[in-house]
Formats: C-alpha cells, structure tokens, sequence
C-alpha cells in the first residue's frame, strides 16, 4: 500500500465532481485528499487527488477514471519528481502575554503566516507538505486550537514535464 | 423558430431514430405534441421500465441503438432497473426524461427527481439540458457515446422549460463530435498482436473464451475464421451464445457456473486463454485463483479498464474485437494441429454431454429443445431471469449473433417480455420468443396490454414450475430444503392473457409440447403458453459459489 498524488484534467462542467467522487465511493477507492480548481486549459478544472493502495489497485482507479466522457487526462505523478502543498488556516487560543508570542515565534520557524489577530485568537496560515502541517497543528495543540481547515493536496511536477492534456 | 420539443425530434430524426418506447406525463407534453405529428413511431408501455428494456431488446436484436423517454420523477426513475441493465451488459440506448422547469430545479418540485445524479452510476454517461441550444449538440454526442467504445445507455434530461423556449437564432446541424475525453482505442497495438500470434502459435492447448464483446463489435466471422483455421475450441459466456454456430464441432458451448463440463474442464487445463471481450464475470470464473490455473491469457477488450482487472493478463490488447481479429487472422497463416487436445475435448464431449432425465415427463429442458428444433437457428429468443434462462442458454441451439437476449450482467427479472416486445418491433420479419418463468412474467406482466395494443406477435413460453425456481434450487441444495418464501401459487396465466386480448394455450403433457409449440408460432400474433413443468427440475451442471468451475454439482467427476 502506498499513497499515490493524481493528477486528473477534466472538463469544467456542474457535476464532474459527484461523478468522480461518485466513483470513488461506489468502487471502494478512499480518497485521502481531494483539491480541485481551474487551470491553465480553458475550459478545464485539475483536480489533485490523493489516493491509497497497491499498484493494481491504482490501475484500477485510473482506468475507472479515464472511462468518464469527462475526464480528459488522469496521470498518477507519485514516481515522477513533483512538488505537493497543502494549505491550513488555524485559529488558535493566544491571550496576550506570553503565550501569544510563542504561538508568534512557532509561526516564524514555520513560515506559517499570521492572518488575523483577536483580542483572545490568532488566525495562522501555512503552507506545505502535509507531515509540516502536521508538525505545526501538533505543536500548536498545546495552546487549544479552536478550529482547524485544510485543503487537499495541490501537486505539480517539477521542471519543463507538465500533465496537460498533449503530450 | 423551432421548440426544444421540435429540436429534439429533428435530432432524434438524423440518427435516424424510427421507433421509440415511452410513457408521457406533464413534462414531455411538449415532446408528446411533436411526436403526435412526427414519422417517428411511438409505442406505448405499461410500464417505464419496459420502455428501456424494449429500447435494449430492440438494440441487441437490430445493432442499433434504442430510444426510450419518460416523464420526469416517478417517470424517470422507473427506468433505472433498464439503465442498470443495459449498462452492465453494454447495450447502447439513448434514454429522453423530462425534467421540471429550469426556474424549479432543485427546489423539490412536484414530480422532481435528480435523474442524472440517480443515474451516474448505471449510465456511460448522462446529461442535464439547462438551454435550448444544446439539444441537438446533446443529442448527438449521446448516440454517439452510446454507440461508440464499449457501448452503454446514455441519459438526456430536458427541463420542461429547455422543450418549449424557442431557440432565437436559425438552428444549425451540430458540428462533428468533439470530446477531448473520450477517444476509445479501435486499433489493436500491431506489437501485442504479433506477441499474441506468437503464444498462439506455441500453444498446446487452447481455447478462445468468447463473450458480449464479440457480438457487439460484430466479430462472429472472424472468430469463427480463427477457430477453424487454428482449431482453437470456442466456449462462450451468457452473453456470447450465438457468436459461433451451437452445432460447430468446435463450440464447446456456455462455460462457468451453469456451464457445460466440456468447457469448464477445457478452461482448467488449457495452456493458453483467448479472451475476447469478456470480463471474468463471477459468475463464470467461479474462484478465480483456479480459473484457467495454468494459461497465458491473451485479453482483447475495447474497454482497457477490463484488462487485469479480476485476473492477471499475459497479453493485453484494447481494442475492437472485429478489428484485432482481423489484424490477427492476416498475420497467423496456419498452425500445428492440437489434434491431441482436440481429441481429448472430444472425448470429454462425449462422454459428459448436457443431459436431463428422459421418462416421458413435462421436463422444461424438453420444451427449449422441441422450440429449438422448429425454429431451426432462426428467430430471436429472450429469456427472463433464473432457471428458464440457463436452460435456454444450454438447450436452445443459437446458430447466429443477435439472436440471443438475456440480462446477464444484471440478471433483471421483467426483462425478458419487453426485451421481446423490442426485438420484435426492431426485427419484425422474425419469430421473436420470450422463455420465462412464472416469477419472471409477472415482473411486467402489463406488457401484455403493449403486445395486444400493437399487435407485436411475440410468443411468450411460461416455463410454470410455481416456484421461483432458481432460488428455490439453491435454497434446495444449500439450505437443506428450506423452501423460504419462494412457493408461487397456480396462476391460470393463459386467462391473463385473455383478459388481455392475446390467445394462449395451457399445456401439461409432453406429448403436447410440439403441437402448442407449433399453434403458437403458425398464430399471427401474439401467444401465451403455459408450460406446467417438473416443479423441482434443477439446472444442471453447476458450481456452487466459491468452487472452482471444474468442481461442479449435478456432473461426472473427471
Ligand atoms: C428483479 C429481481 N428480483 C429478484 C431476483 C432474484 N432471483 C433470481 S432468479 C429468481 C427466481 C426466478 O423465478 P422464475 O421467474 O419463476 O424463474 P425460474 O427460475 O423458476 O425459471 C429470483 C427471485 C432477480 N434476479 N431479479
């Protein structure tokens, strides 16, 4: 089993979305990370979807997958060298004083960005591969977080190789 | 300016649509009144799920694709048993559902359901029409999705509102279709073919397993070619009966779970499996670990999602059948005989033949050989969903392709009737049966009102064991006779029909088989015949869920 980072070109049109994550549910493939946005293509949405199994069982996926009209490109790029990001916004307990400096300091060693700041919160934006966003949410704990949001993971290859829809 | 309703008509008209099966209701009235006028010919359904069966009977028997519409809601749903169907045996149709107005959508309207997302699941693909201007667009490229690849039911659902705004500007022909994300491979890759020669020219042992595939890409010539050239034996699944002729020396006849012996032992013990589109469906690999244990396979499938997916392929090849067999049959002059293992298959032929007590008795098995021999390869035979099925599968001899329609995939109860009513419609030269069982026919049994109405002369032959016999059997050999709630009490079907406006005929002896047989089909309309069959007949030979296909129940110990 391991994780696998799809990178899926579909045609931006209402439902594409149900009809992937539709997919999705009815064969028993779990989705760990769903993210999609529009891209370069006109007329196209990308979608990032990470997804956890053994090679046969992502064949399957991207086979399945590739059968919807919609669907215009499914490459899986987990042995291609890529680069991953998740983005996470967390608001975090931080009265004056003391605590709040530290929270202030952690996001500086982390190059999480402070966003927004209440008279007893502050709002923490960061960016990265999902073990970093890991890392900070566990360091951050200790201080009460009161609420947590992550996108799925965004992925791209390195270098001139891109997955659009030509070769 | 022309309607949505007008359009779609139009549209409908250049694929050339004749005939269409439906049921109207508040959100087609529009389309209604285009048709009431139109050269299309409209039929009448009790039922809507017998419109998508019709529409899929009428593409299995013609090649072309069925047309069936429905009113929104309660309209649309029924046909998602026929969409489910058709799409677990890849059967083009192309299903029109009304819908409530754009303005309502989403809003819980009356007679409002969400057809296209209750249908992704059992379509190729579907539509939800918000503007006039897409219909012909929409339309074309349903048909062209249905009827492309590997084939499959494709849903349009059009607003009521979409029907009757008009479009402003002069309609034009849709361009050619153009989807980025649907080009299907046809072209077998000229490097696994020659690979393929390769293992079949070394092969000591093989056998082609045939299946739906073949029928739909119209390959029966070319399998056929191949086989007799090479000597290679032939066993087909449910879905490939009728892709080589029953009576071949090389037809080894239906394999899996209800299969014959011959075949089952030959997948055992080939050295080399030619699948050609099929889809190691359970129901004929039995336990796949044992399934052809010790072949290479070759797999041709134009869907290359088939391919490795229930089991390990040494060849794989995506593309039409009737194209790569062609390529193959160019490359592959001629072959070693095997004459050793045709021999051995013969002997197994021989010696295990499918075979069903012989003591004077009304025996179902009987009835299927008695239509066999009278219509003699010709006419067009549905069955319904259980034993009547797998007896038709191994008793009735099928010499051609299309002649043969079954729920396979799905095993849908109600099938069978309006499948029938379709085939009919779309071939109506020929002798059309439907073979079911007490419990099938009354899955739509109102079909009778459509048969009457139109005059669609389909004979219906009741297999009447008053048991749902399928399940009875299983409940009979796996759960020590514990007949659970599938007794089925005497219904006097032959008054049914007649309530109906069709004749019908009850029959209790074998010594009358033939004449009813006979009676029903010199009648020039539709029959009813009621067969009151040995209640407890099994069907024979079979693997019990989970074996391996040589393990079978009801057959020889090799
Ligand atoms: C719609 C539907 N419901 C239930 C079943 C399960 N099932 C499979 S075979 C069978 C019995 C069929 O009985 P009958 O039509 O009388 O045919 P027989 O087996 O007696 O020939 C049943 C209930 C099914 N295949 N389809």
């Amino acid at each position: 089993m391991k994780t696998h980072t799809l990178s899926v070109l579909v045609e931006n049109k209402a439902g594409v979305l149900s009809r992937v994550a539709g997919l999705f549910s009815r064969r028993g493939f779990n989705i760990e990370s769903l993210a999609v946005g529009t891209c370069e293509e006109p007329n196209s949405s990308r979608i990032t979807i990470v997804v956890i199994g053994d090679d046969a069982h992502l064949e399957q996926v991207k086979k399945q997958l590739n059968k919807l009209i919609d669907i215009i490109k499914v490459s899986d790029i987990t042995y291609h060298d890529h680069v991953a990001r998740e983005l996470a916004l967390i608001k975090v307990n931080a009265e004056a004083g003391s605590t709040r400096a530290e929270i202030m300091q952690i996001a500086s060693i982390f190059r999480a960005k402070i966003i927004d700041v209440g008279t007893r919160t502050i709002v923490l934006e960061v960016t990265g591969n999902t073990d970093k966003i890991d890392a900070l949410e566990k360091l951050l704990r200790q201080y009460g977080i009161k609420e947590l949001v992550r996108t799925g993971r965004v992925a791209i290859l390195r270098g001139a190789k891109t997955v659009a829809s030509e070769k | 300016m022309k309607t949505g309703a007008r359009i779609l008509i139009e549209s409908l008209q250049r694929e050339g649509v004749n005939t269409i099966f439906g049921y109207p209701g508040g959100s087609v009235l529009p389309i209604y009144d285009e048709l009431y006028d139109s050269s299309i010919q409209h039929i009448l359904v009790r039922h809507e799920q017998a419109a998508v069966h019709a529409a899929d009977g009428f593409a299995r028997a013609s090649g072309k694709t069925g047309v069936c519409l429905a009113t929104s809601g309660p309209g649309a749903c029924n046909l998602v048993t026929g969409l489910a169907t058709a799409y677990m045996d890849s059967i083009p149709i192309v299903a029109i559902t009304g819908q409530v107005p754009t303005s309502m959508l989403g809003n819980d309207a009356f007679q409002e359901s969400d057809i296209t997302g209750i249908t992704i699941p059992v379509t190729k693909h579907n539509y939800l029409v918000k503007d006039v201007s897409e219909i012909s667009r929409v339309v074309k490229e349903a048909f062209y999705i249905a009827g492309t690849g590997r084939k499959g039911p494709v849903l349009i659902d059009l607003p009521k509102d979409v029907n009757t705004s008009q479009l402003s500007a002069p309609e034009e022909e849709p361009g050619p279709v153009v989807l980025r994300g649907y080009q299907p491979t046809y072209r077998g890759h000229a490097r696994q073919i020659e690979k393929a020669i390769g293992l079949l020219r070394e092969a000591e042992r093989p056998v082609i397993y045939a299946g739906g595939g073949v029928i739909e890409s119209e390959a029966s010539c070319e399998l056929l070619e191949l086989a007799e050239r090479f000597g290679l034996p032939v066993t087909t699944t449910l879905m490939g009966i009728g892709a080589i002729p029953c009576d071949h020396p090389l037809n080894l006849g239906m394999l899996g779970m209800h299969g014959t012996e011959y075949a089952n032992y030959a997948i055992t013990e080939c050295d080399l499996l030619l699948a050609i589109g099929v889809r190691f469906d359970d129901r004929v690999t039995g336990r796949i670990e044992t399934f052809a244990p010790h072949a290479k396979v070759i797999h041709i499938d134009i869907d290359p999602a088939e391919i490795g997916k229930n089991k390990p392929v040494t060849i794989p090849i995506v593309g039409d059948a009737k194209g790569v067999l062609r390529d193959m049959l160019h490359l592959l002059e001629k072959r070693e005989s095997n004459s050793a293992w045709l021999a051995r298959i013969r002997t197994w032929k021989e010696k295990h033949p499918l075979k069903y007590r012989d003591d004077g008795l009304l025996h179902p098995q009987f009835v299927i050989q008695e239509l066999s021999s009278l219509l003699d390869g010709n006419g067009i035979v549905v069955s319904e969903v259980g034993q009547n099925q797998m007896w038709t599968a191994q008793y009735f001899c099928f010499r051609q392709p299309r002649t043969w329609l079954t729920s396979g995939g799905l095993g849908t109860m109600g099938y069978g009737l309006p499948a029938a009513m379709g085939a009919q419609v779309a071939c109506p030269e020929k002798t059309v049966f439907d073979i079911a069982g007490d419990g099938s026919i009354q899955m739509n049994i109102q079909e009778f009102g459509t048969i009457a109405q139109y005059d669609i002369p389909v004979k219906v032959a009741i297999l009447n064991n008053m048991y749902l016999g399928m399940v009875r059997q299983w409940q009979e050999l796996f759960y020590d006779r514990r007949y659970s709630y599938t007794e089925l009490p005497s219904i006097e079907f032959v008054k049914i029909a007649e309530a109906y406006g069709i004749r019908g005929m009850r029959v209790d002896s074998a010594a009358d088989v033939r004449p009813a047989l006979e009676a029903a089909i010199a009648h020039d309309g539709p029959f009813v015949l009621d067969f009151r069959i040995e209640r407890e007949e099994n069907v024979f030979p079979m693997v019990p869920a989970g074996a391996a296909i040589n393990e079978m129940i009801g057959g020889h110990q090799q």
